[in-house]
């Protein structure tokens, strides 16, 4: 029996505003517990929230981001159930009217492009925080009420690879957005998936099972495709699918049961009373239009198009929205687009990993580094002093001075360099005769003692050809 | 007169609520609330075909805070009001039962 | 001090001309309140020596001659936080709970020189027409008081009845102020939905919630709106329009007001002499000049079980911050979460929250909200446009307050659906969000009797207007109950 699969994924996004959704109290992690909540965080008695319009801003942002319909009068419901880091008891969210509406992602697997449609997407507030010990558990609320952008998928995405590509193409969507620092590793972009087989031909979904909470696309990809194979064993012997969620052993690599579900959750929506509806504006919208960064995706057509680098340069430079605006800058600065993609993925890069910060927390400039690219274009450096001159960039200093006061200039020019080069030829006619017998090492050695009179500063692409001709007189 | 709670249906409601209903209170519960919801069916008389819900009476449309960050600071006086704290958490029973939302 | 025969002039004048000081005028009401309440049960939580202390600084900075409030002790119901002063909602899940801020309308209030003198009781969570579900005392009506004083905000409206303050403040969701105020024979406005912030007000029914002035006559009502009134940051649904001065057209009479009197609100069940009471005032309203017609308000036999499915269902959701985890009532001797959530509630809660609770628990639950929550939303639309066409011929609605003048304690209690169907006059004006006040308007054996005026949105103004016309005209509101002589 042939299958086929359905996933569906929610994500959750963090959104980096400056204040909660609902209260002004500061979004910041990382300070002691409940240090950033007030009387609203807690669900005081007598409380009321207020919508930060910066959220809005934000959701109509990513609602556009991802070609979705922005609805021009949403509201927000309450989300009923009990929990001890739900304060209200309640989650405000959004159900009846999400602030946008079929979106869709483009993906590309095996050179196949494929749109994964969006169904919804709409804002809401975190919850606080529980951890767990023997005879207690404690809550901290620092993270009840930071702001959420829960994106749902279509059932269009038909295998993990299709979901891992959906994955990646959304984070840099909205990574590019700049709404969010989309990461799994920080918690600001989590993600829930759902996964159903049915028999190729059959028309209804199979039953459905939900995982939680991964915390790595590849872990995302690796849970689905163990729960696709284990889903087609189960039926294949003659068992069935139960509703249930499971969860993804890392160690293992194996999915297990978390929960059966019985029936559905029963959260009791209405819409918020306390909050007025929201109307928004077409001109809101096209002023939102107009200041939405250029999306990761036409920024690879123009780089491959226009720029004429490597399609592979262009994914890679387009990893996030800083390396991007940083190789753009480049460009715009005169450096070889070639050359800076290829500092960008291979020095840069390296640095970024070896030292674990991101490219706009580091002293290194789009102008240095397109300095230092000119430099080498020219001839005034070798690529191997360059590594130098790289490692200065690196502390913030300015590449031209620094070759200049460091004396590292390439020696380029012929009238200087044809005195030595004479005297070279004429010290070594053994050399010259290798040369003329077809020997081409001999004219690395030559190349080599002219470095060594010059302390390495000559050209080695100039003395070259003025080596060939001189021995071809 | 047909029922239109049954004293399960009180009960599931219950647990919803987190309450507790007494097996020995159950029947009585049921017989008022039978009694109210009876009385809510009434509302069927009424035609509200394309009838907009009516969900808040306020005049204010589209009003929003600016994205700027206050802190109350209000952590201790709030850790000083709850009723168990350690370590400026919220102290509770161990949550055994994973199967709340949580996130 | 006894009010009886007082009003925010009378005090106002005697504070400036320093006849009296504010310390000794809140020394004099807290003693007298000390005497009368034993009776009366008015208070849950009566001031201390700091409400002196804040009065005698009042009278350091000396009494503002253009403030008719300043230095004038004030009661408010326990349902608005009170910084450092116990707020319970009458709850015993709030027994021992003190909040660390105000509630908009007490800080207006604090900011104008005010004193608060004490809370007053009410139905727990302001869910009742009695008072009688309160979790820690009966009020008794000073008019007779073997009988209710309404509520939910009795605690209030009977404060201001028996002379223990000149104004309180009452919260008023299906009639919760106009009710009692009715029962009491003082004068008490819900205003307009948004007219007064909500913060700090402990939420019921969060569409339908207002707080409001009890007072003993029209002028002083509407001179406590004024300082309560405007919009507020805290809750965005108080509403930005400008607020007008609501004394300022007192004294231009009714002349040419069309005024109308819904037949359905005269309907059966209506006691007798509530209803000569209402055709009484009918015939004052036309001999100062007005017309007075009769209109018809046809949904209104729905607007009971309408407003009992939105007030509960938000209320469930509303009353489920009461879980024991951050603040109040956390039930002892739990073995893990589960039994702390349902403890904690079901110890906490008194059997009509309960009631209610889970009223609204089920109305919005899975395969019931359309029949009910969504139905009674979609049938309070119906019952605004009611409202609405009214208001294009008419200036004013005058209606019965509530159908019976004040019951005997613990008549009611036993059954919800009378209790319930008590609210049906009142909890109209919730659900379309309108101004509506109460005014003493006669009496029906030996228990006062009040109407009710019915405004255009944010027309307050025009029902301060009709209501200080007839005040004028008549004595009700200077009649004042015999305390402790009649039983």
């Amino acid at each position: 029996m042939n299958f086929e699969t359905t996933i569906g994924l929610e994500v959750h996004v963090e959104l980096k505003t400056h204040s909660k959704i609902f209260s002004p109290s500061p979004v910041e992690f990382g300070d002691t517990p409940n240090a950033n909540t007030n009387v609203i965080d807690w669900g005081y008695p007598g409380v009321l929230p207020t919508t930060n319009k910066g959220v809005v801003h934000d959701g109509i942002m990513a609602g556009l981001a991802l070609h979705a319909q922005i609805e021009p009068t949403p509201h927000f419901d309450r989300k009923n159930y009990f929990y001890p880091d739900n304060p209200k008891a309640y989650q405000i969210t959004q159900s009846e009217t999400p602030i946008a509406h079929d979106g869709w992602v483009e993906i590309e697997v095996d050179g196949q492009k494929k749109k994964i449609g969006i169904a919804e997407m709409h804002i809401e507030e975190d919850a606080g925080k529980n951890t767990h010990e023997a005879e207690h558990s404690f809550v901290d609320l620092n993270r009840q009420g930071t702001p959420l952008i829960e994106i749902v998928s279509k059932p269009d995405i038909a295998s993990a690879d299709e979901a891992y590509a959906y994955l990646e193409q959304l984070r840099q969507i909205i990574q590019f957005t700049g709404i969010s620092d989309v990461k799994m590793e920080e918690g600001s972009m989590r993600v829930d998936t759902n996964i159903s087989i049915r028999p190729v031909g059959q028309k209804e979904y199979g039953t459905k099972v939900e995982m939680k909470n991964i915390n790595s696309f590849t872990y995302v990809k690796k849970s689905l495709q163990y729960e696709e194979q284990r889903q087609q064993r189960e039926i294949m012997s003659g068992g069935r699918i139960q509703q249930e969620t499971r969860r993804f052993d890392e160690t293992t690599g194996k999915t297990e049961l978390m929960r059966v579900k019985e029936g559905s959750d029963d959260y009791r929506y209405f819409p918020e009373p306390d909050l007025p509806v929201l109307t928004i504006s077409q001109d809101w919208i096209d002023q939102i239009q107009k200041e939405l960064p250029k999306p990761p995706a036409e920024r690879r057509k123009d780089y491959v198009n226009e720029l004429g680098i490597t399609d592979y340069d262009a994914m890679v430079i387009t990893q996030t929205k800083e390396m991007s605006d940083f190789f753009d800058e480049m460009v715009q600065a005169g450096a070889d687009a070639k050359l800076a993609a290829n500092y960008l993925q291979g020095d840069v890069n390296a640095y970024l990993n070896d030292n674990q910060v991101d490219l706009q927390n580091t002293k290194i400039t789009p102008d240095h580094l397109a300095t230092m690219i000119k430099l080498i274009s020219d001839g005034t450096i070798s690529s191997k002093m360059a590594k130098k001159v790289f490692k200065a960039i690196t502390k913030g200093e300015e590449p031209k001075k620094f070759v200049e006061e460091k004396g590292m200039i390439q020696l380029s020019d012929p009238a200087k360099l044809q005195p030595i080069v004479d005297d070279v030829v004429a010290a070594n006619p053994q050399s010259v005769e290798d040369f003329h017998n077809g020997k081409d090492r001999a004219i690395g050695f030559l190349v080599g003692q002219i470095m060594k009179q010059t302390h390495g500063k000559a050209n080695p692409q100039v003395i070259n050809k003025m080596l060939k001709e001189s021995m071809s007189k | 007169m047909t029922e239109k709670i049954s004293e399960d249906q009180v009960k599931h409601v219950a647990e919803l609520a987190k309450l507790k209903i007494d097996d020995t209170q159950l029947p009585y519960f049921t017989t008022q609330l039978d009694q109210i919801i009876g009385l809510f069916e009434t509302l069927s008389e009424v035609d509200t075909d394309g009838v907009e819900p009516t969900s808040s009476v306020s005049d204010q449309v589209n009003v929003m805070r600016e994205d700027v960050a206050e802190n109350w600071h209000q952590q201790k006086a709030l850790l000083e009001n709850a009723p168990d704290t350690q370590d400026g958490y919220i102290r509770v029973p161990t949550i055994i039962d994973e199967s709340g939302e949580n996130e | 001090m006894n009010y009886f025969n007082e009003s925010l002039t009378t005090i106002h004048s005697r504070l400036v001309n320093k006849e009296i000081t504010a310390k000794e005028l809140t020394q004099q009401t807290l003693a007298n309140i000390q005497n009368v309440d034993g009776d009366i049960n008015a208070f849950l939580t009566v001031a201390d020596e700091a409400a002196e202390k804040q009065a005698a600084q009042i009278d350091e900075a000396g009494i503002d001659a253009d403030n008719p409030l300043s230095g004038v002790p004030v009661a408010i119901k326990d349902n608005m936080l009170t910084k450092g002063m116990k707020t319970t909602a009458a709850s015993k899940i709030l027994e021992n709970f003190t909040p660390m801020f105000d509630a908009t309308a007490v800080e207006k209030l604090r900011n104008l020189g005010t004193i608060n003198v004490g809370k007053t009781n009410m139905d727990e969570f302001a869910m009742g027409g009695s008072t009688e579900n309160s979790a820690f005392k009966i009020t008794h009506n000073p008019w007779d008081t073997t009988k209710v004083p309404g509520g939910s905000s009795g605690g209030s409206a009977a404060a201001v009845a028996a002379g223990e303050v000149l104004a309180a403040l009452g919260s008023d969701t299906g009639g919760s102020i106009r009710q009692p105020a009715s029962f009491n024979g003082v004068v008490g406005m819900k205003p307009t939905y948004g007219r007064v912030s909500r913060w700090g007000l402990i939420a019921f029914g969060s569409s339908l919630d207002q707080i409001g002035p009890i007072t003993r006559n029209v002028q002083d009502n509407a001179t406590v709106l004024n300082a309560i009134a405007g919009h507020d940051s805290h809750d965005l649904t108080s509403s930005t329009k400008e607020v007008p001065d609501f004394t300022s057209s007192l004294n231009k009479g009714v002349s040419g007001m069309r005024i109308g009197i819904p037949s359905e609100f005269m309907a059966q069940g209506l006691d007798d002499g509530v209803k000569q009471t209402v055709l009484a005032a009918a015939d004052e309203f036309k001999k100062l000049g007005a017309t007075v017609e009769e209109v018809s308000l046809p949904h209104t036999k729905y607007g009971v079980a309408a407003y009992y499915i939105i007030s509960s269902s938000e209320a469930s959701s509303n009353l489920q911050r009461f879980d024991g985890i951050r603040y109040g009532r956390r039930a002892k001797d739990v073995k893990n979460l589960e039994e702390l959530y349902v403890k904690s509630r079901s110890e906490g809660f008194g059997d009509e929250v309960k009631r209610r609770i889970m009223l609204g628990t089920f109305s919005l639950s899975a395969g019931f909200y359309d029949a009910y929550f969504k139905k009674a939303a979609q049938v309070r639309t119906l019952m605004n446009n009611d409202f609405a066409k009214v208001f294009k011929d008419f200036d004013l609605i005058l209606a019965p307050t509530a159908p019976t003048p004040a019951y005997g304690i613990g008549e009611d209690v036993s059954d919800p659906m009378t209790m319930y169907m008590n609210d049906v006059l009142t909890l109209p004006v919730n659900l379309a969000g309108l101004p509506g006040m109460s005014i003493p308007a006669g009496f029906s054996k030996g228990l006062p009797v009040g109407v009710q005026l019915i405004g255009r949105p944010y027309d307050e103004l025009t029902v301060y207007q009709a209501g200080n016309a007839f005040e004028q005209d008549t004595d009700f509101n200077q009649q004042t109950p015999k305390l402790g002589g009649n039983n």
